[in-house]
């Protein structure tokens, strides 16, 4: 069984991002890239399936500009054996994004299909789920426990939700979307990342796999937090209910 | 079993030794009890480790292919001799352990039986009968071991003079690849090196491979600068900079010195000369200098730290190891633990760590290099940075200003910068030289005082800061410069120290000492000469007559700034770099620190937020990080010495030189206050190694790929 894990590239969650001046975006030129930490998660948790015996093959995907490859090797040097770069320009938005993995499931046919639950650049939580719908696949998403079975062709998942935790029988092939408490990814070390320099990495382009991207979300804004002001000590209560009510007009 | 790892490895996390430390990691250092008996079984356990690690990929027959390109020749003979009984098994013991999910390399079972062995003598005894001629058998062929001593379970032990230094016997968990060079530090005399050697390498048809290991998640994160940049050197290594789109644009427009009151700044006479220099961010410069290498076949590898030197049964070094990686706070290794790995450069080494670089230190030390050089000790100066993105209109491309006098006094040495890089930004920064007296001085805050100076301040109201590093440099000069050859490679770059104080610049020079190791090199690969060419190019190099000119403006100002300003002018204007003397460099800086009572504790202003912050806030802009769970890698040598004689003596001077706040002085629950360590802060700027009074603080390598992560520095 195939398991493919798509990963993104976003900006390294330790840089303090800053807000382009035109306000069309965060700056992200000379800034360090890496891999989203639920990518990581999810390519970590495909790794450990196909070390159990339970796969046989673990397929890194990702869709962007050029330096997505980069990214990629990362992923190739912690042990993926293949990679699947598919070539986009301009920004692209979840579906955009569950339309492509839609194309590549169809030629590559994995049994399980293992995404970060979001991406720490747009976190919008959308990805797996529109991939799913598209596919008419099951889906576990914020999974913080994964066991396979292989006789019965199921998954189950555990799920952290608002209640507590979930767990799902899903048949496969499914959608599972990791969440952070599933496991601690692994570090690439030297010697993989030499190795992974001559792994492959195909490279499609979006007319290869005949789908239109139509971007459905236009950014119209982005601009920082308002900054937090400071707090005020009030005296006494009648002074607090006063700037409840005619200040902060909420009671 | 730890204490034998640490004793043998450097920077081995110093976890001090617990007997019941018996994890998985014991049995590695057991493996290497026994291979202080001799080379030759190292490597038989090698291979069978090797072995081992290839079963998690492929099957069998591929052992002969990873079998690293090493020097382990004698190991193909016992190895029919040993592991033909043992690997059968072996295999399939392990074949069987990777069929569970974990990813963790798995202790074969013959080896549990050694788990217990160090410390527990009797379970001598009780091992396989194999084992027990396994060690008697290989006794007496151990000849080649320097102090021996005799612990307690009955094994030999190797007490390396300096505990950093492994010799020559590889854990047998590591992989280890080979190098023609190794060079440690992708900074300009890293790169520098490494493009020339490939230069080089395509002049004369020759295939060398070349690696730089970097301990910055990428390229240029560690990187920290003024930077006016004088392209000498550049000039020589890539004379298509231009043309290949370096980011050196902004040429310098105008050069400005003043002199600094509390409220006033008198302009000076201009002692620089920065005509044909450009102002740029050295990391970025770094960072393009590492596609360039890349393009011409170096291997770069960021985000591994060069933690150890590999020496071999000759005293020879050999390569570097890479530390371990997933080792959590108490010593245990985590989920995700990995053996570091040892590169080995075939015939050099070359280190380029930059300003108190940690292994170099090492190797200055073991190697006497000081001594050897006639050199005097190094002197240094922590510089700390900020770049801002100003008000157009208030921005002028390639003006360069250096300041002097406030906010340090007379006996300080040390001043500001201000230069205007492109896109509005400008670099601002107080160099402050580390021999002060004051134990109560706070570089950091007293940058913070300076940008609040009415002839600074307007410069930058209504900017925003962009990035916020720190970083110690060379002030020693000529009179410092150590004799940078040791046994299986060379000292290049700041590690050495090259920078021209007067000048301000160290760039160039690090880049042409890093090209004329690699010129030698080249020598020491293919014509079988020596490195100690390396020493003489540099000593005929302009490199040599630059720092030779420049040798006595810095230790004038021993005497105070007065004298100094005055002999720089003398030396300056009328001896013009041929004075007939040298002048001495006084005490090292940490001895320099007066004991408290001498003075009393600095009232530094609050921050005002908008000019002036915390440090906190300006840690959060050097984007810097660690992995958090990992052993602390500021060590103290003696725990004691920092409650005992820094708080009480010299009011613990580094919980004010340190930029990052990593030392602090904290109340514990008896409220006695001990010495706290936010190792997770660091910005590998190397002050607290330099400047610790009693020199107890010792700065180790991290995890790679943490630490700051400067952009545009």
């Amino acid at each position: 069984m195939k398991i493919m894990v798509p990963i993104k590239r976003v900006i390294d969650y330790a840089v303090k991002i800053r807000v382009k001046p035109d306000k069309t975006g965060v700056e992200t030129s000379n800034v360090k890239m890496s891999m989203n930490p639920f990518c990581e998660i999810a390519l970590e948790e495909a790794l450990r399936i196909k070390e159990s015996g339970l796969a046989t093959e673990v397929v890194a995907v990702s869709m962007g500009p050029t330096q997505c490859v980069d990214t990629l090797r990362t992923g190739l040097a912690m042990g993926a054996e293949r990679g699947i770069y598919v070539e986009a320009k301009g920004d692209l938005f979840p579906l955009s994004v569950a339309k492509i993995l839609k194309k590549l499931i169809e030629i590559e046919k994995p049994g399980l299909l293992i995404l970060g639950k979001q991406a720490i650049d747009d976190d919008c939580n959308q990805t797996g789920q529109m991939v799913a719908g598209l596919l008419g696949w099951p889906q576990g998403t914020f999974a913080s426990k994964v066991l396979l079975d292989k006789e019965k062709q199921v998954a189950t998942v555990e799920r952290e939700v608002d209640g507590g935790l979930e767990t799902l029988c899903l048949d496969l092939p499914a959608v599972i979307t990791t969440d952070l408490r599933l496991n601690q990814p692994r570090y690439a070390t030297l010697p993989n990342i030499m190795k992974a320099k001559s792994k492959v990495i195909k490279k499609f382009t979006l007319l290869d796999l005949n789908v239109e991207i139509k971007p459905d979300l236009e950014i119209v804004e982005v601009r920082e937090p308002p900054k937090r002001k400071a707090g005020v000590i009030v005296s006494s209560v009648d002074e607090l209910i006063d700037k409840l009510r005619n200040e902060a007009h909420v009671i | 079993a730890r204490d034998i790892k640490n004793r043998r490895r450097i920077g081995g996390y110093g976890i001090p030794s617990h007997p019941n430390h018996i994890r998985s990691i014991t049995h590695r250092s057991t493996k290497k009890s026994l291979h202080k008996h001799g080379v030759t079984e190292i490597v038989i356990i090698n291979t069978i480790t090797m072995h081992r690690f290839l079963s998690l990929s492929s099957k069998s027959n591929s052992l002969k292919k990873f079998m690293p390109r090493s020097s382990y020749h004698h190991s193909n003979l016992l190895h029919t001799h040993f592991t033909n009984s043992k690997t059968s098994t072996y295999l399939s013991k392990s074949t069987l352990k990777h069929s569970s999910s974990t990813y963790q390399l798995q202790t074969p079972n013959w080896y549990s039986s050694f788990l217990h062995l160090n410390g527990n003598s009797r379970f001598l005894g009780s091992q396989l009968g194999i084992n027990r001629s396994f060690l008697s058998g290989y006794w007496s062929s151990c000849g080649i071991l320097k102090k021996r001593v005799v612990n307690g379970s009955g094994f030999l032990t190797v007490k390396s003079f300096i505990s950093d230094l492994r010799s020559f016997s590889s854990e047998p968990d590591r992989e280890s690849i080979e190098y023609d060079v190794v060079i440690v530090g992708a900074g300009p005399a890293g790169l520098s090196a490494a493009i020339r050697l490939k230069q080089m390498c395509r002049e004369k048809d020759i295939d060398l491979s070349v690696c730089v290991v970097e301990k910055g998640a990428e390229v240029g994160a560690h990187i920290l600068s003024g930077n006016v940049f004088e392209p000498r050197a550049l000039n020589e290594l890539l004379p298509q900079w231009k043309e290949e789109e370096a980011p050196i644009s902004i040429a310098v427009s105008s050069d400005k010195f003043w002199y600094l009151t509390k409220d006033r700044a008198f302009s000076l006479p201009c002692p620089f000369d920065n005509r044909g220099n450009y102002v740029i961010s050295l990391s970025q410069l770094v960072r393009w200098m590492g596609s360039k290498a890349e393009e011409l076949g170096v291997e770069i590898y960021p985000g591994f730290a060069a933690s150890e030197i590999l020496c071999d049964v000759n005293d020879k070094v050999i390569g570097i190891g890479t530390n371990d990686m997933g080792i959590s706070k108490d010593g245990s290794k985590k989920d995700n633990f990995q053996h570091g790995v040892d590169l080995k450069g075939r015939r050099i080494t070359l280190l380029a760590e930059g300003c108190r670089g940690s292994l170099s230190e090492k190797i200055m030390k073991r190697y006497k290099l000081r001594e050897k050089g006639s050199a005097q000790h190094q002197t240094y100066a922590l510089g700390i940075k900020e770049v801002w993105e100003i008000d157009e209109c208030k921005h002028k491309p390639g003006a360069v200003l250096h300041t002097l006098g406030w906010p340090l006094d007379h006996k300080t040495y040390g001043g500001s910068f201000l230069y205007h890089m492109k896109d509005n930004q400008i670099s601002i920064g107080l160099v402050v030289a580390l021999n002060y007296h004051n134990p109560f001085l706070n570089p950091y805050e007293e940058f913070q005082k300076l940008k609040h100076h009415p002839a600074i301040k307007p410069f930058l109201e209504g900017g925003t800061v962009l990035q916020y590093g720190a970083r110690t440099l060379n002030e020693g000069g000529f009179q410092s410069i150590p004799y940078p050859v040791f046994p299986g490679g060379a000292i290049i770059g700041c590690s050495a120290g090259f920078l021209n104080v007067p000048k301000i610049k160290g760039t160039h020079t690090a880049m042409k000492s890093g090209m004329l190791a690699a010129e030698a090199t080249f020598g020491v690969l293919n014509e079988g000469s020596n490195m100690e060419t390396y020493w003489d190019n540099l000593r005929s190099s302009w490199v040599w007559k630059e720092l030779h000119r420049a040798r006595n403006y810095r230790p004038a100002f021993e005497y105070g700034l007065i004298p100094g300003l005055a002999v720089s002018a003398l030396e300056h204007y009328v001896l013009k770099g041929n004075s007939p003397f040298t002048l001495k460099h006084g005490k090292p800086d940490h001895e320099a620190t007066d004991v408290a009572q001498l003075h009393s504790p600095i009232q530094y202003p609050k921050p005002d937020g908008i000019l002036s912050f915390d440090i906190p806030t300006s840690l959060h802009r050097s984007n810097t990080n660690h992995e958090h769970d990992q052993p602390p890698h500021l060590r103290l040598r003696d725990p004691k010495i920092s409650e005992f004689v820094n708080l009480p003596e010299y009011a613990g001077p580094e919980s004010r030189y340190c930029p990052a706040r990593v030392y602090e002085y904290v109340p514990d629950e008896n409220s006695r206050v001990k010495l706290h360590i936010n190792a997770q802060n660091c910005l590998h700027c190397k002050a607290c190694d330099i400047k610790d009074p009693k020199q107890n603080i010792e700065w180790t390598v991290p995890e790679g790929g943490g630490g700051p992560g400067y952009s545009v520095m």
